[in-house]
């Protein structure tokens, strides 16, 4: 080690400066490059594109052979690429979404912590509150790209196979293509409420039990747990405040004219499980003891 | 000063720190009363540490004596369960980050994200510092010797390239308290000489060093002061050099006639254990007394031809202290500022 270089670090130190802390910003720019830096984040991402272009394969195939489907998305598929994000949309919204998203929420703190890293964000010029914010905004971020690049490889798959056309919708309207596309945009942007309220319940998980692998199962079984109970029989009542009920809020836009009530639904309900959960976490992360890694 | 548990320790004369408010807002870290429990364990146990500027300041204890755990609520990762630490007067625990403003260092092993290289760790630590930290990634990573090595993904480092790491991302902050946890842990002896001369040189210019090490050639080498505990209490704050003496100094003699001198000494008030050496003689006592010895030696007519004294190493006091044996014999001695005392070990 050189120590003559040492002096040039020591000398202006002995004068004490103002205190400046760096901006929310900073924090969240490099929790984004963490997650950038790290393989298994992809591992997310491909899943969210690998299934559509499964999809679009499939039925490539199945066209071939057959016509007709289940429902009014399967007639039309051949009809029009812009049916492939809806239904891709419809089908992973339920469990491969969330999911995905469970994949990264529960592990933002408790990997750092087991790693011992948090120790080191800590003992620099952050607050807690900040680091806390970043890593919530980098899990939701990354939620909000696995979708989009879901569906936008949904799209693009379906568009190649089968050609912009106008798209009919659940009340059997047709919408033009361009509005069609506006409104994959606008749905998947609706999904996106339920979704980071997953995602606020997988931080206060990975923040509360210190365990990635654990928190990201209980994510995952919480979504399991809500569809569970939301089928008992005698609970009929609540299945408008599942959690799980509002993945298909969404779909509210896909009618003529735009039913916007599932929607201020979903967005209520959803506030109810993601605000008091992130305020838990946001109160455990401030007073515990990190002393991991 | 140690303790505000008078019955379960003792100091021989009260703090002047305490009582000068002016010196405890500029001192670089100041605990009192510190206490973590987890459940029924203790682990830190009415720590009182005082490390004022400038200090090369040792904080040493056997395996689970408490030092990481002091270490981590100083900078703020952990709650006490009791008392305050504070550093520059800030309170880490009320303050967050503005309370290590001018302050770096790392806790057990420094810790980097493994799949980033060290250049890249090192940008996002300077911008979560900002300050302009991040026009010295250069400059530090020469320090510590590893410009070349800057592309590389840390989880490749060893050991010891982490550790260097750890002191580069310290230097960073351009610290005026640099607190480092078993720093030399891990080094080869070269990584350890070069990091001991990185510290001292650190510390002449200026920074404050709080260093907790389990290597006491380290520390009798580095530090100024010291604190030892043992089960989570202090044991002795204090100069290191005063613990040396209160260890009990011991003198050899070579005279002109040392059997005559052995028998003098052994009428000499002051003068204990006296004994036959291999080149003369041997004993204990204050350094007045010596003076009277030598003085009783000449009205005899018996010449001194060296008189040596041997202070007790940092090794022998550290066991007598952790295993409680020094504890029985304690005095403080007084100090310039913050008498040095052994605390009641239990």
């Amino acid at each position: 080690m050189s120590v003559a270089a040492a002096e040039q670090h020591a000398q202006p130190a002995l004068a004490p400066r103002r205190f400046r802390r760096p901006p929310v910003r900073s924090v969240y720019r490099w929790e984004l490059r963490k997650l950038v830096s790290q393989k298994r984040t992809y591992l997310g991402f491909g899943l969210g594109a690998i299934l559509p272009l499964a999809f679009v394969v499939v039925q490539l195939l199945r066209h071939h052979q057959q016509r007709g489907g289940d429902s009014i998305f399967f007639s039309e598929i051949t009809q029009s690429g812009l049916v492939t994000p809806v239904l891709m949309l419809i089908f992973l919204s339920a469990f491969m979404i969330p999911v995905i998203a469970a994949l990264v929420a529960g592990d933002i703190v408790a990997n750092e912590d087991g790693n011992g890293t948090l120790k080191t964000l800590l003992t620099r010029s952050v607050d807690r509150g900040q680091v806390f914010t970043a890593k919530t905004l980098a899990a939701m971020t990354y939620a909000a790209i696995a979708l989009y690049i879901s569906a936008a490889v949904g799209t693009i798959a379906g568009l190649a196979a089968w050609g912009f056309h106008p798209i009919v919708t659940l009340s059997g309207s047709k919408v033009s293509a361009s509005e069609a596309l506006l409104l994959i945009f606008a749905g998947n942007a609706c999904y996106l409420i339920p979704l980071f309220a997953v995602v606020s319940i997988g931080v206060l998980l990975s923040t509360a039990t210190r365990n990635s692998a654990a928190a990201v199962v209980a994510t995952i079984g919480i979504v399991i747990l809500l569809y569970i109970l939301a089928q008992i029989p005698g609970l009929e009542g609540l299945r408008p405040y599942m959690l799980t009920e509002q993945f298909q809020a969404w779909q509210g836009l896909l009618r003529t004219p735009t039913n916007w009530a599932p929607i201020t639904h979903s967005v209520w309900v959803c506030a109810l499980y993601a605000l008091p959960s992130l305020f838990a976490a946001y109160l455990v992360f401030l007073r515990r003891d990190v002393a991991g890694g | 000063m140690c303790s505000p548990e008078p019955s379960r320790r003792r100091t021989s004369k009260p703090s002047r720190v305490a009582s000068s408010p002016a010196t405890e807002e500029a001192q670089p870290v100041r605990a009192r009363g510190l206490v973590k429990r987890y459940g029924e364990l203790v682990a830190v146990d009415h720590i009182d540490l005082n490390v004022r500027g400038g200090d090369v300041y040792g904080f040493l204890g056997p395996n689970g004596a408490g030092k990481t755990t002091t270490l981590r609520m100083a900078l703020g990762l952990i709650t006490p369960s009791e008392g305050i630490v504070e550093l520059f007067g800030r309170d880490p625990m009320r303050t967050g980050a503005a309370a290590l403003e001018g302050v770096a260092g790392f806790v057990e092993a420094p810790r980097f994200y493994p799949y980033m290289t060290a250049g890249k760790n090192l940008e996002m630590l300077a911008a979560l510092d900002g300050n302009g930290a991040r026009a010295r990634i250069g400059e530090v990573l020469d320090t510590v010797e590893l410009a070349d090595r800057v592309g590389d993904r840390v989880g490749g480092y060893s050991h010891g390239m982490r550790q260097r790491l750890g002191i580069a991302a310290a230097l960073l902050r351009r610290p005026r308290l640099l607190i480092l946890d078993e720093p030399a842990t891990g080094l080869d002896p070269a990584g350890m000489r070069d990091m001991r001369l990185l510290i001292r040189r650190l510390a002449d210019e200026g920074i404050t060093v709080l260093l907790s090490s389990h290597q006491l050639p380290e520390v009798q080498e580095l530090c100024d002061r010291v604190a030892i505990v043992s089960h989570g209490r202090v044991v002795y704050e204090g100069a290191l050099s005063d613990l040396r003496r209160q260890g009990g100094a011991g003198y050899r003699m070579h005279t002109t006639e040392d059997v005559r001198a052995l028998e003098l000494a052994g009428a000499q008030p002051g003068i204990e254990h006296p004994q036959p050496g291999e080149h003369g003689i041997s004993f204990q006592a204050e350094e007045r007394e010596v003076g009277e010895f030598s003085l009783a030696l000449g009205r005899a007519g018996i010449g001194v031809l060296s008189l040596t004294p041997e202070l007790a190493t940092l090794e022998d006091l550290f066991f007598r202290l952790t295993e409680g044996q020094l504890a029985g014999e304690a005095q403080a001695t007084p100090g310039a500022e913050t008498p040095p005392q052994l605390v009641e070990a239990r």
